[in-house]
Formats: C-alpha cells, structure tokens, sequence
C-alpha cells in the first residue's frame, strides 16, 4: 500500500473507532439544525425558505468541531514528527489527512442531509441537488480548516482561535453554496454559474490548503 | 544603507529615531493643510456639509487595505528571506490597519444614516470592509494567542498570505451575493467624475493619512522591538536567578 493510502486508511481508522468522533460531527449538524425551528417558529413556509441556509450554517460549524483535533493528537503522540520526516512530502501527508477527515466527518453529514431537509419542509425531489451543493462544497471547508488546524497546533491552541480565523475565509464558499441550493429548489436564478463555481472553489482550497498548511507546519514545528 | 543592513535592530532603532520626529512634523503639517483645504471644500447640492466625512472615509479604507499589503510584504520578508524586521513590521501593521478598517467603518455607518437614512446596509463595499476588518481580528486574535514571538510570526505570515489571495474572492463573492439578492440601497455607481475642489483635498487627505500611517508604524516597530528586548532581558534575569 503507498504511504498517501497507508495514512489515510489509518486516520480513517482512528476517526472511527472508539474515541474518534467521527459521527459526532453528524450528530451535531442534526441537532443544530433541529434546534433552529425553535429559534424562528415551526412556520414551514419560512422554514422552507431558509432551510437551504440553515443546512448550510449547520454544516459549516460542524466541518469546524473536528478540526482542531486534526494534527494535535498526532502532535501529542510524535506522529507528526515521524510524518514531517517522512519521504512523503508533507503536503501530501496533509492532504491525505485531511481527506480522511473530509471521508469520516462531511459525508455522513451529506447522507443526514435528506432526512434534515424533511424536517425543514424542503421538497423531497430537490432535496438531491441541496445535498449535491453540500458534496461539492464541504471539501473547501475543510481543506481552508486544514490550513487554521495547522496553525492553531503550531501556536499550541485550538478551539476558539481556529473558529476565528477559519470563519471569514468560508465566507465565500457560503455565499456560492447557499446560492446554488436556492436556486435549485426556488429559482429563478440558475443552478450552474454558482454550482461550477462552488466546484471552483474546492478544487483551489484542495491545492492551497495542503501547500499553506504544510507550510506552517514546516515554519512552526522545526 | 541597503536593507540587509537594518537587519541590525540597534541599526534600525538609531535610523528610526532620527526619521520619526521629522516624519511627525511632516504628517502634522500636511494634515493641517489637508484639513484646511477640507474647511475650503463646497458642499455637496444634496448631501450637505456631511460630504465632508468622506475625507476622513475614503482615505481609511484605502489604508485599511494598504495594512493587510504591508502584511503580505512582510510576510514574504518573514518566510523567503528571514529578515529579522519583517515579522516585526508585520505585526505592527496589524492592529494599525484595523484601526483605519474601523475608522473606515464606523465614518461610513456615521456618513450613511443621514445619507442612506440608516447606519448599516449589507451593500457589497460595506460588507467586503466588514470582512476585511473581521480578517484583521483573526490576525490579532492569532497575535494574542502566540506564547513564542517567532512562532507567532511565522503563523501570523502564513495567514497573511493565505488572506492576501483570499481577499479577492471574498470581494468577489460579495459582489455577486450582494446582486443577488437586489439591495435596497442607493449607493451611486462610484464616483468617477469628482470635481477637482473634491479631489484635491482629498488627495492631500489621503497623503496625510499614508503619512500617519508609516508614523504609526515605525514608531510601533520600535516599540516591539524594544518590547523583545524586555522580554529577553527578563528571560535571562529568570535563568540567572
């Protein structure tokens, strides 16, 4: 097995037997969500208006839970050490860990979606393309995360810090997916333009991400 | 004197010390002529003397912007070069560039109620400042959590560089949410054709401010400087006791 293969079946290993979390992520974008229609009132009119947003900031804040943890228990145990070392380039290293994260936290969170959408009154034969959106974005949240994951383990702290400043960076993927989610379910605007670049988007964190956050390794942890 | 040479921070202090009195003089100066040319400005037909926030506006959100520049320079001096200065100069840069991002801010929400009628509207300039200004917390926030001043730096210039790319997008996005979803405001379409009474002051306006800006900064080079120092000097006082 290559090493990329080799550290992600491990991650993925570690996110999902005991103590990993994996599907705590889920579990918090179903309650978050749940808890919404108590903020704003069971009005399944608006409800449905806004759900697309409200699966959206679910999924957004849940991408964040994990995250800190991402290199600080390898941090704690010397992993990252031996990794930094490696023959593989980090980068790689930290793309497959990232993947990995991507793999054990944002798709039971996709697969979740439909049954949430219900709840949120979202007609079921559009519910597919509110999923896509989610597909196709997730990926930039967490590889722009990687890069705050990196830095909050080079300066030792996680949690808040790493919200602060992973937060204003997603804006953007927000924006894209929240628009491309409306307009498949209500129109009149066009699915494409925000879709693609939504695509656009997590294909450019996909290569920065790594770059930026193996970076701050190598400039933090020598 | 090359710019290796300021390497040498006792170098650096020496030179600051004698620009800084006369780079003071000159912002005072050119300040007060800035503003007297503002007094001499004519009102706007419509807005009234309250067009006269603009030259304190314009002129921060310019330098608002120009921070987080001298940031993304400095972060290229701190992570290809190693130049000892570049770290310290970036981080200086951060909390003076919030401030002009706030200034900018809270001038435009104070210009926009008599204007616009209303402190706050989600227009795409005024939402892509807002997110700039919440880049630059996240940038002090880092700042305030680093126990190590070199590690902090180098953190601090990976997110600076990673803001710098991400900084066009996020105006970009913007722009697109914001025409999206129609806004109610009647902001003009720019302001391409300013009449050279308006122009002039606020040329002069923004020379004064870039001014202050590089004041603030050397001063508050120097500052951090010597703030290490004390912090080396009582690492080495706790060792010897």
């Amino acid at each position: 097995m290559s090493p990329f293969l080799a550290l992600l079946a491990r991650d993925m290993k570690l996110a999902i037997r005991v103590g990993g979390g994996a599907l705590m992520g889920a579990l918090f974008y179903f309650i978050v969500v749940a808890m919404m229609p108590f903020a704003i009132g069971p009005d399944l009119n608006l409800l449905a208006r806004i759900g697309p947003a409200i699966l959206w900031l679910g999924a957004l804040l849940a991408s964040l839970l994990a995250l800190d943890r991402l290199f600080a228990t390898d941090h704690d145990d010397g992993s990252l050490d031996l990794l930094m070392m490696g023959a593989m380039p980090l980068e790689l290293a930290v793309a497959a860990k990232a993947i990995a994260h991507w793999l054990t936290t944002a798709v039971p969170l996709i697969v979740i979606t439909p049954v949430l959408g219900l709840m949120l009154n979202i007609d079921m034969s559009s519910m597919g393309w509110v999923a896509l959106t989610l597909l196709a974005g997730t990926p930039a949240l967490t590889f722009i995360g990687l890069i705050g994951a990196a830095l909050a383990v080079v300066l030792r702290r996680g949690g808040l810090l790493l919200a602060v400043l992973v937060l204003p960076l997603t804006i953007p993927v927000l924006i894209f997916g929240v628009a491309a989610a409306n307009a498949a379910l209500v129109g009149p605007a066009p699915f494409g333009p925000p879709f693609t670049i939504l695509c656009a988007l997590s294909l450019a964190s996909l290569v920065l991400g790594p770059v930026a956050a193996a970076a701050a390794l190598r400039q933090g942890l020598e | 004197m090359a710019v290796i040479d300021l390497a040498n921070p006792t170098r650096f202090l020496t030179l600051v010390d004698r620009v800084l009195p006369w780079l003071a003089g000159v912002t005072a100066l050119v300040f007060a002529y800035g503003l007297y040319r503002v007094l001499g400005a004519p009102d706007d037909y419509q807005q009234g003397a309250t067009v006269k926030i603009m030259f304190l506006h314009v002129p921060a959100a310019w330098l608002g912007m120009m921070g987080w520049s001298v940031m993304t320079v400095a972060a290229l001096g701190t992570l290809v070069w190693r130049h000892p200065l570049a770290d310290v100069a970036g981080k200086s840069a951060a909390p003076i560039g919030a401030a002009f991002t706030f200034i900018c801010l809270v001038t435009g929400a104070l210009w926009g109620r008599p204007t616009w009628g209303t402190y706050w509207v989600w227009d795409a300039r005024l939402t892509s400042v807002l997110v700039l200004f919440l880049l630059y917390l996240g940038m002090l926030a880092l700042y305030w959590a680093a126990e190590d001043p070199n590690r902090g730096a180098r953190a601090a210039a990976i997110l600076a560089l990673v803001g710098a790319v991400n900084i066009p997008i996020i105006k970009f996005s913007v722009e697109w949410w914001n025409t999206l979803h129609q806004p109610a405001s009647i902001m003009r379409a720019g302001g391409a054709a300013i009449d050279a009474s308006i122009l002039t002051p606020l040329l002069i306006m923004a020379l004064a401010f870039t001014l202050l800006f590089f004041t603030l900064h050397f001063a508050a080079m120097r500052n951090e400087i010597l703030r290490r120092r004390v912090r080396t000097m009582r690492m080495m006082q706790a060792r010897g006791a």
